[in-house]
């Protein structure tokens, strides 16, 4: 991940099959006096990682529970494994990379910050995303994604190298799905645009996939290269999908 | 094509008193006052009118009054004239009927069947102005059982969170977005003042408001607007917003015309986009999830707030309430059939839910009945119009009352319904800078503390004439109530015996 | 007997009262005398419609028994509720309860006397200790058997009550007879004429008993809350309700008996303002723990136990009881000359404040608490006394 400058300070917590309010507590009494917590034989403990600030990094060895990295604030999470449902929960700054796959509901709401998946992700990955000001959410997914990926989407960018589910991008209203699969005219929701991608999309892939390579020894999907050649671009024609959709009565 | 409708109100002009001052003109957001260019004469143009009264109320020669536009309807009960223009508005737009305010329909108000008692002989009233008579109130979880040192007088059990609130009435949320700052500047400094807490609606905390976090409960809706761990932890109290009572199942939706500047930076997302809130938080799809998120917000905020979950009244509620409950709320808010929107589609805001005098009555004896209703506290709205309201809801088991519709009505509001065009002439709910500068906050604080101070003094005198001298006393205590003109069913619902019993 | 009119439990009956105590700390034993000639002379505050006492240290010889003292309305009753006895207790000794016939005392109950220890296999299978398990059996005859009353439930304890004036109810028991360390008397002034002897005071549960003057205004708030934790308020009165709250707080919850009296009559709001911070906490933590456990409205309590006498005024000290002493004696009366005429030198008399318990106990208990730990300590969260299982603990463990 980031190259460090100084030396930091890495601490190792085991949690097993401890409760998460206690594994909770000893990550955050770790992560005061270090910069780095490795977390071992991680058994389906939540909120790892909650609201956690910029500057403290965990590295989660295991399978962790629900709701991980929710609230992220900034830090960085690398889990060496799979990760469970609702993933970077609200999170408003901060990086999520993920060794395997992850459950539904990824991303959901998020404002800032970047997740990584290196394979599959559940469904309605990217729900809500938002974006404002400097604060424009990522997510990148090296696999396949399940229905409704990106409702409700009003910002950010999500990167797809693998196939979408159905229902992809219902309500969506602002921010831009990057998709390697040229779509059916009919699986077009209406409101949404798909296009071949431009050179300032290309610019922005290239960058993303770029890091996914890095964070995953060097490894793309099949058929997927730095270029970002190969890639349409889903974005909503307005801001403003329902703006018709009411009458005051 | 678009068929001409009816006006709904007519606007009538006495010409003696009308000076052509023109105040009517500047102060109708709405256009409905023009003056005629040929004659110079003040006209109307009826159907722009929602009856806000401003006009009626500014005039300096009580020269104007609203009516109900005289044309009769065709005699049928059935097919009134408000049933065929809402057909008509359908029939021109093919789209969703849009309303505002609380359910206005004529259902039963049960607040007006139900009668307090006064001590007379067996035991002595009491005389509120001059012995003590408490209504502070504690919002929290309880442990099933303290414990202490009773000779060093210190408490052994963690105690969860617990918020103060010294008069048993807080405001319900209402975003700023859906109302204007400077209103919600206005609960926030009658909050202060009172000792209570105004609550910030899913629209964030605009970052004038943050120095009032002590008297903030911050919510968490399913958009997520404006959430992140600095605003968790500037609150006192979280509340996930599960359902309004105005419309319950219904997400949100605040148009992009009221995301301006301001409001965008509060809920951080782009200028000028639809705010949508789902219809249900996405991670919440039964009732372990709510457990879920529960816990992540006091994870996020190391159990330091308390954590409230709304409810809108629904037929099921007192099993909801009772899930509620052991999912780790800390409060639980049922917000009735009657409670305020800024918007929801009519047919929803009209015909869904239940009174929330039957909600708050079945959820406090089911959670007796199971044991648990010291785990959690009851908050109940939708709506409170009076102190005599708040003293039956007590006294049915809410722990304290909340109120939205009486506090904006104390700020100049009519209950025009008409929130959701964004023209509101008296700077509530609108985000237009020249009729959000209509509403100064100060004063309208002024006011609002004066009508929560003002019911306090009520709420005293009544429990005293029962011969109560605190609110726990209160709370709960069915005895006091008694039922006019229900049936036997309802008093079951409702836990009181008939008048005369 | 067919009740003419609706009785407690049918409807909720307020009413007014005299009420007396006399303890002497050192256990030493005196007979009904004094008590009686005390709660005679307020007889002006009865209307002779409910007379009656409460007597501790009386059955030295079946101390470690319940003693069940039941009022029975017709001989099913009594069949019904010695059938369910011999069920869920082992009885040592049964008797009818010796009584005087007086002209004023119209139409008495057969009342009988029982010396139970909870059935072993059927208190073991029931998970609950003996008291909770004693008190769950005297709700159900109280509730389901059709004309039986449980007076009284405790241990080398009793109550004597029915419908007349105290002095008539007391030579009625004979209770000159009996030998106690602590003495309560009630006479009563209902509002309504139900002529129901199980409606008559103290009332009791196990070991407790409550003597109450005035009608309390926070009773239905009480009242929902004990019944959360399975007190059923089948009398609707007020000492049912305040017996409940002892239990629950004193008995389940493992405070003393004065904290619990203080949790009853909290501080108010205005002296918790007034206090340190770390003071104010403790309070403010009670008062939110145990709100809906403040009675309010006027009363005045004698509380007996096995551990002695507690007298408590509301907060606002609507109701009048004083307090005197003389040697190892203690006297309470709702007046001052009813302390008096049965001691004539008391000293220290005075009258007990708005919300502040006055408790007395015996030496021997006021020694034991000496040493014991402050902390209060649950029920739930003692050992049991009895064993439960047959297989023995090793083999179990194994």
């Amino acid at each position: 991940m980031t190259e460090s400058t100084t030396e930091k300070v890495v601490r190792s917590v085991e949690l097993g099959t401890a409760h998460f309010k206690e594994a909770n507590e000893w990550v955050r009494d770790a992560l005061d006096t270090s910069d780095v917590v490795e977390l071992q034989e991680v058994f389906a403990q939540r909120y790892l990682g909650c609201a956690m600030p910029a500057g403290k990094r965990l590295e989660i060895h295991g399978t962790p529970g629900n709701d991980m990295a929710s609230y992220l604030d900034g830090g960085e999470i690398e889990v060496f494994g799979n990760a469970q449902d609702q993933v970077g929960n609200t999170m408003n700054g901060g990086l999520i990379v993920i060794h395997g796959r992850c459950g539904d509901a990824a991303g959901y709401a998020m404002r800032g910050g970047e997740v990584f998946i290196r394979d599959d992700c559940g469904w309605r990955v990217g729900i809500h995303m938002k974006q404002y000001e400097s604060h424009c959410p990522v997510i990148v997914i090296g696999g396949n994604a399940g229905s409704f990926l990106g409702e409700y989407m009003a910002g950010g960018i999500i990167v797809l190298m693998g196939q979408a589910g159905e229902y992809l991008g219902t309500g969506m209203h602002g921010g831009v799905m990057y998709l390697r699969d040229p779509l059916e005219a009919n699986d077009i929701p209406d409101g949404l645009v798909l296009e071949p991608v431009t050179e300032e999309d290309k610019a922005t892939l290239a960058g993303l996939l770029q890091r996914y390579g890095d964070y995953f020894d060097g490894e793309l999907p099949a058929g997927v290269d730095l270029s970002g050649d190969g890639f349409y671009c889903l974005r909503p024609a307005s801001s403003r999908p329902y703006a018709s959709l009411y009458a005051n009565s | 094509m678009n068929t001409p409708t009816l006006p709904r109100y007519k606007v009538l002009r006495d010409a003696d008193a009308c000076i052509n001052c023109g105040v009517c003109v500047r102060e109708c957001s709405h256009h409905v006052h023009q003056v005629n260019q040929k004659t110079g004469a003040l006209v109307a143009r009826h159907g722009q009118c929602v009856n806000c009264q401003r006009c009626v109320l500014f005039c300096p020669t009580t020269a104007l009054a609203i009516d109900r536009w005289p044309q009769v309807d065709s005699g049928s009960a059935n097919w009134t004239l408000k049933t065929m223009q809402d057909i008509a508005k359908q029939a021109d737009t093919g789209a969703v009927l849009l309303a505002s305010m609380g359910n206005p329909q004529d259902y039963p108000i049960y607040w007006d069947h139900l009668l307090l008692n006064a001590s007379q002989v067996t035991n002595p009233s009491i005389d509120p102005l001059r012995e003590p008579m408490e209504t502070r109130v504690f919002l929290g979880s309880r442990p099933d059982l303290l414990k202490i040192n009773e000779r060093e007088q210190r408490v052994l059990t963690q105690m969860p969170p617990q918020v103060k609130l010294d008069v048993p009435i807080m405001f319900s949320a209402m975003s700023f977005g859906s109302i204007s700052l400077n209103a919600q500047k206005a609960l926030a400094l009658a909050a202060k003042e009172l000792g209570t807490f105004f609550n910030t609606g899913e629209g964030g905390l605009h970052q004038d408001l943050e120095s009032y976090g002590d008297h903030a409960v911050v919510q968490v809706a399913s958009g997520r607007f404006g959430v992140d761990p600095h605003y968790l932890n500037t609150g006192s109290m979280i509340e996930i917003k599960i359902g309004q009572g105005a419309k319950p199942g219904i997400g949100g939706h605040l148009p992009g015309e009221k995301i301006n500047a301001e409001v965008s930076r509060t809920r951080m997302i782009p200028e000028g986009t639809d705010a949508i809130s789902p219809a249900p938080h996405h991670d919440i799809y039964s009732i372990e999830d709510l457990r879920q998120l529960i816990f992540s917000l006091k994870e996020a905020t190391l159990y330091r707030k308390p954590i409230a979950v709304k409810i809108a009244a629904v037929h099921n509620v007192s099993a909801i309430a009772s899930g509620v409950a052991r999912a780790g709320a800390d409060v639980i808010v049922i917000d009735g059939f009657r409670g305020g929107t800024g918007a929801a589609p009519l047919r929803i805001r009209d015909s869904v839910g239940i009174p929330i005098e039957f909600a708050l009555a079945a959820v406090d004896q089911r959670l007796r009945d199971e044991g648990i209703r010291p785990k959690v506290s009851l908050v109940v709205g939708g709506s409170i119009r009076n102190s005599a309201d708040a003293v039956r809801a007590i006294a049915l088991g809410a722990d304290a009352v909340s109120i939205a519709s009486a506090a904006l009505i104390a700020m100049g509001c009519r209950q025009c319904q008409d929130c959701s065009s964004g023209l509101c002439n008296w700077g509530i709910a609108t985000q237009r800078p020249e009729l959000t500068s209509r509403l100064d906050p100060e004063a309208q604080a002024e006011r609002i503390i004066n009508l929560v101070r003002g019911w306090n003094l009520e709420i005293k005198e009544m429990m005293g004439g029962m011969g109560i001298n605190a609110i726990d006393s209160l709370r709960g205590n069915r005895l006091m109530l008694r039922g006019i003109g229900l049936s036997d069913k309802e008093r079951e619902i409702l836990g009181v015996k008939c008048a005369g019993e | 007997m067919i009740p003419t009119h609706l009785r407690e439990g049918n409807t909720r009956i307020p009413s007014g009262c005299a009420i007396a105590g006399i303890m002497d700390r050192t256990g030493t034993c005196h007979d009904g005398t004094d008590i009686l000639r005390s709660i005679a002379l307020m007889h002006d505050r009865g209307n002779g419609l409910g007379g009656g006492f409460a007597a501790y240290g009386i059955y030295p010889e079946y101390k470690d028994l319940y003693a069940f003292h039941i009022m029975y309305e017709s001989r099913e009753a009594r069949a019904a509720t010695e059938e369910y006895l011999d069920t869920y207790f082992m009885s040592e000794k049964q008797e009818r309860i010796p009584t005087e016939p007086v002209a004023s005392i119209k139409n008495p109950p057969d009342i009988w006397r029982y010396f139970v220890a909870p059935h072993p296999m059927r208190l073991n299978m029931s998970g609950l200790d003996e008291a909770e398990y004693t008190m769950q059996h005297v709700f159900h005859i109280n509730g389901k058997i059709d004309g039986a009353f449980v007076a009284s439930s405790g241990k080398d304890m009793g109550a004597f009550k029915g419908v007349g004036y105290p002095e008539d109810i007391g030579e009625f028991y004979r209770i000159t007879d009996y030998k106690a360390w602590a003495w309560t008397a009630h006479g009563r002034f209902p509002t309504n004429t139900p002529g129901w002897w199980g409606g008559a005071h103290p009332f009791t549960l196990l070991n407790w008993s409550i003597v109450h003057n005035g009608e309390i205004s926070s009773y239905d708030a009480n009242r929902r809350y004990v019944e959360q934790f399975g007190y059923d308020c089948e009398l609707q009165t007020d000492t049912e309700v305040i017996t409940y709250l002892f239990d629950l707080l004193a008995r389940r919850h493992g405070f003393s008996q004065e904290m619990a009296a203080h949790i009853m009559t909290a501080t108010s709001w205005d002296d918790i303002d007034r206090m340190d911070p770390e003071q104010a906490a403790f309070e403010t933590t009670l008062r939110i723990c145990y709100a809906s456990a403040l009675v309010n409205g006027p009363f005045s309590v004698i509380l007996g136990s096995d551990e002695g006498l507690l007298a408590l005024n509301d907060r606002l000290k609507l109701r009048a009881l004083m307090v005197g002493e003389k040697g190892p004696m203690t006297y309470f009366a709702s007046e001052q000359a009813a302390i008096e005429i049965v001691c004539p030198d008391a000293e220290n008399i005075r009258s007990i404040e708005g919300g502040v318990p006055f408790v007395v106990q015996l030496d021997s208990v006021a020694e034991r608490k000496r040493n014991e730990s402050a902390e209060n300590r649950p029920a739930k969260e003692k050992p049991y006394h009895h064993e439960t299982g047959v297989l023995p603990r090793k083999r179990k463990e194994a």
